[in-house]
């Protein structure tokens, strides 16, 4: 396969950045995508031009640190991990545009890199169980039931990615929000914190500068674990009343 | 020993608690075993810095761990006890793991569970609410904990928000998109350590009252591995060029059921569940001919009828068959792709086929087993395992080897500890499925804030600061080091040095070793890395983000790294759990121990560079199991 | 009272004006497509301008009136806050964007429609509401009571082809409005639940088609009857 790579190039954070375009030839559909910026990358290293920096770990699509913008959709045409996109996606001789997650949250730190410690932030300010290590119960003096084990854990599946940010026109966190504050909210263990977590999270969301939510479901959609926006409902459940009853003033 | 731990504890100094808030410690790494420390230690009330690479602690490769966690709670009733949990855990490492540390490994096991609980990990669970539990890796007991397939990822997701919290109260400073350079010792201890910014270039020094690495295996010094593209062996390979023993550095675990390498470009091979074998059957072409044929594509796998297809695994271990362990697995595909027998374009994969099974139970049952794993491979190789079957290579996914540590978990570096994947404990020569996130989770919230606790009573807590002057010292020596990497410019990128070590450690010391072959393995090794220094090409400056820089350090630390694993590799002279040298087997091919001189683990003093490393031995005393050989016939 | 301010300064609490004063036009429209029915009705307005003059002077229906007004008034101004914090986070946009696989064309763009429908708002309540509030209209008199003849204003106005037009094709707008943001509306609230979004949404897609086609017919009916 032949293919042309019109990819955003941007030095640093101060930088303003622009499109420089790449052709790269021998490219096999069994590639990984990630795997075929590998071969660009060892391409214009050999040639002493600046490699393309992009986010990347896992390569198995738990991880969460791959992203990019793939001819206009987040993790590119498939609804998984850029890192468990094939080049078998696209045609010969087609040209792919590659961009950063566009959000003022994610600010740009050089080429395809964005910084998400946004999302770092929103879960420190309430995403966990207030329980320090030892002096817990029994795993299993408290049932849960399964149906809730079972949300709890779609709901908890979220990688980190950013899609859900990415994809929306809003740029909005709300579903990567209200994962954790559904898993949380459904589960008995989270729910002596659970008006406070509820606030909490939400007023770091905004703190952040992420947008409002529209219900286009654009981030279920794109989601690469497929978490759905009954989540953002839920969690849209559990503002509502902590704001009218909790003890906050 | 069923004693050892609680008499410890007991025994173990202890810091008040109003002087806790004196003492600063730093973990490094913040997967399963330092996020749990980092949390832990924070809630205590010592002042934790936290350092990943990463943009986030939640990327630590942990999550990727899919099957499950041991623990020895006997909540099925099938017989299950601590004891069992650690004569397993022994055995299954080939007697090559100290007794006392698996024995707490078990004991503690149970807190685990009980702690992810209530931070509301959500593991699977019964109708009836209580928790549900799968036997795991040919354990004879069901003791497993899951969450789905993503096990690694939940647990590690809950010591995040633990660290995160912690992190919210203040206790914890975090150091994301940092990477920790060099160890700083005063006085023999130590105190502190050197850290290169990575978005900014920055070369900082940080001190401490106590330093744990929490960094991970070494996997990747194969190239092609399991782990994450960033996993490196840097930081604990640091530590022992400061003088941190490195303990059975040979001890690395193959996983059968890998996707095969597809090509040149491959960057990482991808794990397919051990439960696939559950349900497939492995076979290749009873012979060549037929083998090549398919590779050629010439004939296809359905044109191949009964007769001429070798199930070799059942056929060598009747009673075991498809289910034989890990190691036993990967070492007969590969005798039967160096026959000239393997499938795919590459010749290196067998197959692993559910046409029997979904015979058996329909496709249903199978898609309900093992869609998802279906589709994943599917995905990757744009094959449907339904039609054909799969094909699968062993691949390498975890070391037991690591910084040694005693039974607190310091290494021969006074105040410098090692939790999780990153030293060389509780496994042996080989891990069992579904203990490493319950050994990374046990050091980091039930062993190390007791055994820390027992060094920091006795270093006065006076403020180290940064001011020293072996932090300068130190921090030049790091940045003199970027500095040489980035003045080469060689021709030759770092994935070319590093593609080629993986090469010579796959081909020599992977899964059959020979005293001839890890000669030549040294010999090329000692070559490459003077060609490395030589001749290799690091773009851009310090000052900015630099992945070619930040790879260049880890490969360089690999380069090293490879020669002690080809040393100690040779050194011991028989056949253990990961290791196996084909010099000695039984007559049947089987992994031929020798308790008599090897039943010890080999701690290596680094002496110097270009010096041969030194051996330090630590016997292996088995009081509690009986040493047998292991069969699967 | 600082919880409440903090609360509505949330975008959380923006989105539940949003959709509650949505919810509330929702009902308006019901309300106001029902009792213009009455223009079907062959009776030479006479049930319609009644229906006017009741709408004007009952003081419960005041009170829903200055509801009404609210809403619109506050779904505006919380849309236009809305919309900047939308744009503002996101200063730089993406050079290729196939949006359309993965959301429908209505739900990104409620603000255009939106506005749209506003222009077309005021327009029409200065062609009758203003008209029947403060404006000079001929008087008929039914079974001897005054009224004044809304309908005859109704009728002038839509014989004009444009008017019609015009009406129709905002309509349109309001259809493809109402669309995303009655069941949006209903997500915005927290109400998503297996067994009742479903209906919810099957509701909703009935009833943006219904009310709209419905007082789209109504222009049509005149210009083509009279």
């Amino acid at each position: 396969m032949k293919l042309t790579l019109k990819i955003w190039r941007q030095k640093n954070s101060s930088d303003k950045g622009g499109f420089a375009t790449y052709p790269v030839d021998h490219v096999s559909k069994d590639m990984s995508f990630l795997e075929m910026l590998d071969v660009l990358n060892e391409e214009l290293t050999e040639k002493g031009e600046d490699p393309v920096h992009f986010d990347h770990d896992c390569r198995e699509g738990i991880c969460g640190m791959c992203s990019l913008y793939i001819n206009g959709k987040p993790h590119g045409p498939l609804q998984t991990t850029t890192c468990q996109l094939h080049m078998r996606s696209f045609n010969d001789g087609e040209t792919i545009t590659i961009e950063p997650w566009r959000a003022k949250a994610f600010p740009v730190v050089k080429d395809l890199v964005v910084d998400r410690e946004a999302f770092d932030r929103i879960i420190q300010a309430g995403g966990y169980v207030n329980v320090n290590t030892g002096g817990v119960p029994d795993a299993n003096e408290i049932p849960v039931a399964k149906t809730i084990a079972d949300l709890a854990m779609d709901a908890a599946q979220c990688i980190g990615c950013g899609a859900c940010v990415a994809a929306c026109k809003n740029a909005s966190a709300m579903l990567f929000t209200s994962a954790k504050v559904s898993q949380l909210a459904l589960l008995p263990q989270g729910q002596v914190e659970r008006k406070t977590r509820a606030e909490k999270m939400v007023a770091q969301m905004d703190a952040e500068g992420f947008g409002a939510c529209t219900n286009t479901g654009a981030c279920e959609a794109e989601c690469p674990k497929g978490i759905s926006i009954t989540n953002i409902a839920r969690m849209n459940r559990e503002y509502f009343s902590a704001v009218m009853s909790s003890d906050n003033v | 020993m069923a004693e050892k731990w609680t008499k410890h504890k007991f025994n173990s100094k202890l810091v008040n608690p109003a002087n806790k808030r004196k003492y600063d410690v730093i973990v490094v790494g913040t997967g399963l075993a330092g996020a749990s420390a980092a949390a832990s230690l924070a809630e205590l009330g010592y002042n934790v810095k936290a350092f990943t690479f990463h943009d986030s602690p939640r990327r630590a490769h942990s999550i990727a761990a899919q099957g499950g966690i041991n623990a020895a709670k006997n909540y099925q009733n099938d017989g299950d006890s601590i004891f069992r949990l650690f004569y397993d855990t022994i055995k299954g490492g080939d007697y090559r793991a100290r007794e006392a540390n698996v024995y707490r490994l078990a004991e503690v096991s149970v807190k685990i569970i009980d702690q992810c609980v209530a931070q509301g990990v959500p593991f699977a669970r019964e109708y009836g609410g209580l928790l549900a539990n799968r036997s795991f890796g040919g354990a004879q007991v069901s003791r497993t904990f899951y969450a789905r397939g993503q096990t690694g990822q939940q647990l590690l997701l809950g010591a995040y928000s633990a660290l995160s919290r912690q992190v919210a109260t203040g206790k914890v400073r975090l150091y994301p998109r940092t990477e920790m350079m060099d160890v700083v010792m005063i006085d023999g201890h130590a105190r502190g350590i050197v850290t290169r910014n990575l978005i900014t270039g920055a070369v900082e020094t940080h001190a401490a009252h106590a330093v744990l690495l929490c960094t991970g295996g070494y996997g990747n010094v194969f190239f092609l591995s399991t782990n994450a593209m960033g996993c490196n062996v840097t930081a604990a390979w640091r530590a022992h060029k400061r003088g941190a023993y490195f303990a059975n550095p040979c001890f690395t675990q193959i996983h059968p059921t890998c996707i095969p390498v597809s090509g040149d470009h491959q960057s990482k091979l991808t794990l397919m569940s051990e439960s696939l074998r559950n349900d497939g059957r492995v076979w290749v072409p009873a012979t060549k001919e037929n083998a090549e044929k398919l590779r050629k594509g010439q004939i296809k796998v359905s044109d191949l009828k009964e007769e001429d297809r070798d199930y070799f695994l059942e056929r060598k271990y009747p009673s075991f068959g498809n289910l034989v362990p890990r190691d036993v697995a990967s070492r007969n595909a590969k005798y039967v792709c160096d026959e000239g027998r393997g499938v795919n374009e590459t010749g290196e994969a067998v197959f692993l086929d559910f046409r029997d099974a979904i015979k058996r139970d329909g496709k249903q049952v199978i898609e309900q087993k093992y869609g998802n794993l279906f589709d994943m491979y599917k995905q990757i190789t744009g094959e449907d395992p339904y039609e054909v079957p799969m094909m699968i290579y062993p691949a390498v996914h975890y070391t037991m080897g690591g910084l040694w540590v005693d039974y607190n978990l310091m290494t021969t570096i006074p105040g410098l500890y090692s939790l999780g994947e990153a030293n060389f404990s509780d496994h042996g020569a080989n891990r069992l499925g579904a203990s490493a996130l319950m050994q990374g989770l046990a050091d980091g919230y039930f062993v190390v804030p007791y055994t820390i606790g027992d060094y920091l009573a006795q270093t006065p807590p006076k403020k180290v600061d940064e001011s020293h002057p072996e932090f300068a010292k130190v921090a030049q020596e790091v940045k003199a080091r970027i500095n040489r990497l980035l003045t080469i410019n060689g021709k030759k990128t770092v994935d070319h040095f590093h593609k080629k070590l993986g090469k010579i450690m796959w081909n020599h010391c992977g899964m059959a070793r020979t005293a001839e072959g890890l000669k030549q393995a040294k010999a090329e090794i000692q070559e490459l890395r003077k060609e490395f220094w030589a001749d290799v090409k690091v773009l851009g400056t310090n000052e900015e983000l630099n992945l070619s820089l930040e790879k260049a350090h880890r490969v360089a630390d690999f380069l090293e790294l490879g020669e002690l694993m080809v040393d100690d590799a040779l050194n011991r002279d028989e056949s253990c759990g990961g290791h196996f040298r084909e010099e000695y087997q039984t007559p049947e091919g089987e992994a031929l121990r020798d308790d008599e001189n090897f039943a010890y683990v080999a701690a290596w003093k680094y002496m110097g560079e270009g010096q041969a490393e030194e051996l330090n031995k630590e016997p292996l005393v088995f009081e509690n199991v009986k040493l047998t050989q292991r069969s699967y016939k | 009272m600082s919880w409440v301010t903090k609360t509505l300064k949330s975008t959380l609490g923006r989105k539940l004006i949003m959709a509650l004063t949505g919810l509330f036009l929702i009902l308006f429209l019901t309300g106001h497509v029902s009792g213009n029915m009455l223009l079907f009705k062959n009776d030479g307005g006479e049930a319609f301008n009644i229906y006017a003059k009741f709408m004007t002077t009952n003081p419960a229906v005041k009170v829903l009136s200055y509801l009404t007004y609210i809403s619109v008034i506050a779904h505006v101004i919380y849309s236009i806050i809305l919309s900047r914090q939308n744009k503002s986070a996101r200063p730089i946009g993406y050079a290729e964007s196939k949006a359309s696989t993965n959301s429908r064309w209505a739900s990104r763009n409620m603000g255009i429609l939106g506005t749209i429908i506003l222009i077309f708002l005021v327009v029409h309540m200065q062609s009758f509401w203003a008209q029947m509030h403060w404006g000079d209209l001929p008087v008929v008199t039914y079974d001897g009571e005054e009224y004044k003849d809304l309908y005859s204003i109704v009728n002038f106005a839509f014989q004009n082809i444009f008017m019609v037009i015009g009406y129709v094709v905002a309509m349109a707008f309001l259809a493809f409005h109402l669309s995303h943001g009655f069941a949006s509306a209903f997500q915005t609230l927290g109400w998503n639940h297996k067994k009742y979004s479903p209906a919810i949404k099957a509701i909703g897609q009935f009833y943006c088609i219904v009310v709209p086609v419905l007082f789209a017919a109504m222009p049509l009916y005149i210009y083509f009857t009279s």
